[in-house]
């Protein structure tokens, strides 16, 4: 008899998932699914709104990366009135680097957060632990020098988010054209010499590399489970430069197989001639995948590990990052890596990168420049834009149309967790099957839980950012009446 | 000629015919207002200002100081109705401050916290207003207004003195109109004063939007509360 096996919820992401394996009489698994049982709506109510709004509105969609939501649809307002990237006018370069400085300070925040508050804590006490221990509160009890170092590192990248955003959390900058207000000197004077309760910028680089302590020890003690833990192939995607290094904010959309060939190098206005997306009935997020390769073998890894994957280097002015990647490059002999706790080094290198990217742009004088905004020539409304940045969980995109009057009709985000969706599902898949794939008295342990669980959390997927179904979704909607008795029930199937 | 009153027991000289907003203002005490704008003639249609005089509920705004008036401010059931009044206001219409462009210069939001409102005990009607963007400078969000008619009564057309804006019919089908023809004709700093004078973010200038920098919004330089009671133009 096929049994199922469901976990729900899976905690320590930022938002809800459930988790059903489905295994057959001969005890295989035959599946692995990963349910998104959220529903959000952004795409929707959007709509009618002036075009203005729509970087402030949509960025509520997230309280962790939104930052990366807010410059999407900044660039994408560009576009649209005729000034951005698709119209072939470069940005200023105040307005850039202070978006990217609020970018790279995201990037930063966010990553710790995901890094040493939610995944360290495996590393730390292993996957078997109880899960009284295995959290925040246990490293604290476990290394409280650590945390204390993670904390003050977390708080200087939300300053960093606040001195150009004006808040920690859903400011405002980024305005059609460029932005409205530069990094004022005394504000970078506090971040770069961490006067009023901050640390300061060399002190970020230097708690920047414990991320990277952290993962080496754990690799070095449990390399052979590290590397055979959930190791799926996929092809891995970014924005990259003109050099082929990843570039955070701006950048063609390149895609390279597992011998890292480029299989596809693309304008991310051109997204749809690429991507297509695969609904199912039993998740409200959806699969995308490069048409031309078709649904399996074209779904893309995006984030951390996509990122180290597909970069060929880092700018030489971040030689602490440079010589992290070069490792991680080399551990692999040139080959792109598929092993999903690699994700976790890969993150570790890239919240040093962020470091160093700050402390580039924090020495640079434009961002105290007052030449903030690019006014649009008469008729140069395009009234459609695209943006796509790299945010930290991979490559976010938005894609606003407006009518002539500048009414919203159309939105479409693709976030990066619904990128990952694929992958995470093979995730899921290969370590249900190393635990339980062909015992005959397959049982949930809490092991297996926690490995399930660990997997996920590898992408740290926002599944609050990921629903935003389109159109037909699947729905269950019932009325009850005051004896608890149903009185209907309908019932509404994916397009 | 002078007047004596009490403010909350207080006893304040006044000169006779000002209103009861104004002269509580002089002596520190504020009313919150939405319609009031100092310096121009009184509306009276938000109610926003209620308080009790001789022990009835008055709207401030449109009484004028008399002899003997015993005004009750601050009392708990009329700060309580005042706030109610505003709660109203937010359940009314359509109000999503976190991306209102008017969000920090909004005086429904400064009087909202002002007011201490965390919520509107009342249901949210969630109504929808169809937006007018006829305008060529002038977006009119029409979630957002509050009936308070400034924009009706003192924005007027250069030339002809005839109104711009006015109120379209009656009760919960009333709806704030704007003369396309008319405000096309609106010179641009004519466009950006009725905008200011907008209490919301109804009136909005198409050319201008998220222009301030959060925490040098209107608000969040000088309250509400420190506008009212320094006197001047809000």
């Amino acid at each position: 008899m096929s049994r199922k096996l469901i976990i729900d919820p899976v905690s320590k992401i930022e938002g809800h998932g459930k988790v059903v394996v489905m295994m057959d009489d001969n005890n295989q698994v035959t599946d692995a699914k990963l349910h998104v049982v959220e529903f959000r709506g952004f795409e929707k109510f959007i709509q009618g709104h002036p075009y203005w709004e729509a970087p402030m509105l949509l960025q509520r969609i997230c309280g962790i990366c939104f930052v990366s939501h807010h410059l999407c649809g900044a660039k994408a307002l560009d576009d649209m009135v005729g000034v951005g990237y698709s119209t072939g006018t470069p940005m200023l370069p105040t307005p850039e680097k202070v978006r990217r400085l609020a970018h790279y300070a995201q990037q930063l925040q966010s990553h710790v957060t995901a890094y040493f508050y939610c995944i360290v804590p495996d590393m730390l006490f292993g996957m078997d632990a109880a899960p009284q221990q295995r959290n925040v509160v246990g490293l604290v009890e476990a290394d409280p020098e650590l945390v204390k170092r993670v904390v003050a590192l977390r708080k200087w990248g939300q300053e960093g988010i606040k001195s150009v955003l004006g808040k920690r959390m859903h400011g405002i900058n980024s305005i059609p054209g460029g932005v409205n207000q530069n990094l004022s000197q005394e504000a970078r004077d506090r971040l770069v010499n961490g006067e009023d309760g901050l640390i300061s910028l060399d002190q970020v680089i230097d708690y920047a590399q414990d991320g990277l302590k952290v993962f080496k020890d754990f690799h070095d003690k449990n390399r052979a489970e590290v590397d055979a833990f959930a190791e799926v192939p996929a092809l891995n995607m970014c924005l990259v430069d003109e050099k082929g290094n990843v570039d955070y904010y701006h950048g063609k959309m390149r895609i390279i197989d597992k011998d890292k060939n480029i299989i596809e190098e693309l304008d991310y206005h051109d997204y749809l001639d690429y991507f297509s997306e695969a609904t199912e009935e039993w998740s409200y997020m959806k699969f995308p995948f490069l048409k031309a390769h078709g649904r399996e073998a074209g779904s893309v890894r995006v984030g951390p590990l996509a990122r180290v994957n597909v970069t060929k280097s880092y700018d030489d002015s971040c030689p602490l990052a440079k010589a992290a990647l070069e490792e991680f490059h080399d551990y692999t002999k040139g080959k792109a890596n598929d092993m999903t706790l690699h994700t976790n080094w890969a993150r570790a290198i890239e919240i040093l990168h962020s470091a160093e990217q700050m402390k580039v742009l924090l020495n640079d004088p434009d961002l105290q420049k007052e030449d903030l905004i690019l006014t649009p020539v008469d008729n140069a409304w395009t009234g459609e834009g695209v943006g796509v940045v790299e945010a930290p969980r991979g490559t976010l995109l938005h894609h606003y149309r407006a009518n002539k009057e500048g009414n919203i009709t159309f939105a479409n985000l693709v976030v990066a967790t619904t990128q990952n969706n694929t992958v995470m599902n093979r995730t899921v898949r290969s370590v249900a099957d190393s635990y339980l794939g062909g015992k005959e008295q397959a049982e949930i342990t809490e092991g297996l839980m926690n490995a399930i669980e660990v997997g996920i959390r590898a992408y740290d997927p926002c599944l609050s950012c990921a629903t935003h179904a389109m159109g037909q979704m699947p729905l269950v909607v019932k009325v009850l009446g005051a004896d608890g008795k149903m009185i209907d029930e309908k019932y509404r199937c994916a397009s | 000629m002078t007047v004596k009153i009490t403010i909350d027991g207080q006893e304040v000289n006044a000169r006779a015919g000002d209103n009861i907003v104004d002269v509580a203002a002089q002596n520190g005490v504020y009313i919150p207002t939405l319609c009031y704008t100092r310096g121009k003639p009184c509306l009276g249609t938000c109610r926003t200002c209620s308080v009790k005089v001789n022990g009835s509920v008055m709207a401030a705004c449109t009484i004028p100081v008399r002899e003997g008036m015993e005004i009750d401010v601050n009392g708990d059931e009329i700060t309580d109705m005042r706030k109610a009044l505003v709660e109203l206001l937010f359940a009314e219409g359509n109000h999503n401050c976190p991306s209102c462009e008017k969000s920090g210069r909004c005086e429904l939001q400064a009087t909202g916290y002002e007011v201490k409102m965390m919520v509107s005990r009342f249901p949210y009607r969630f109504t929808p207003h169809p937006v007018d963007h006829a305008s060529r400078s002038i977006w009119l969000e029409r979630d957002r207004c509050i009936f308070c008619q400034r924009c009706v009564d003192f924005v007027r057309d250069k030339e002809t003195n005839q109104k711009i804006f006015s109120i379209n019919g009656r009760g919960t089908y009333a709806r704030i109109e704007i003369d396309v023809e008319l405000a096309n004709k609106m010179p641009a700093d004519q466009v950006r004063e009725a905008a200011e004078l907008c209490p919301v973010g109804c009136i909005i200038d198409k050319t201008q939007g998220y222009d301030v920098p959060i925490g040098k919004r209107k608000f969040e330089v000088k309250s509400i509360r420190e506008r009212a009671l320094g006197g001047g133009h809000r």
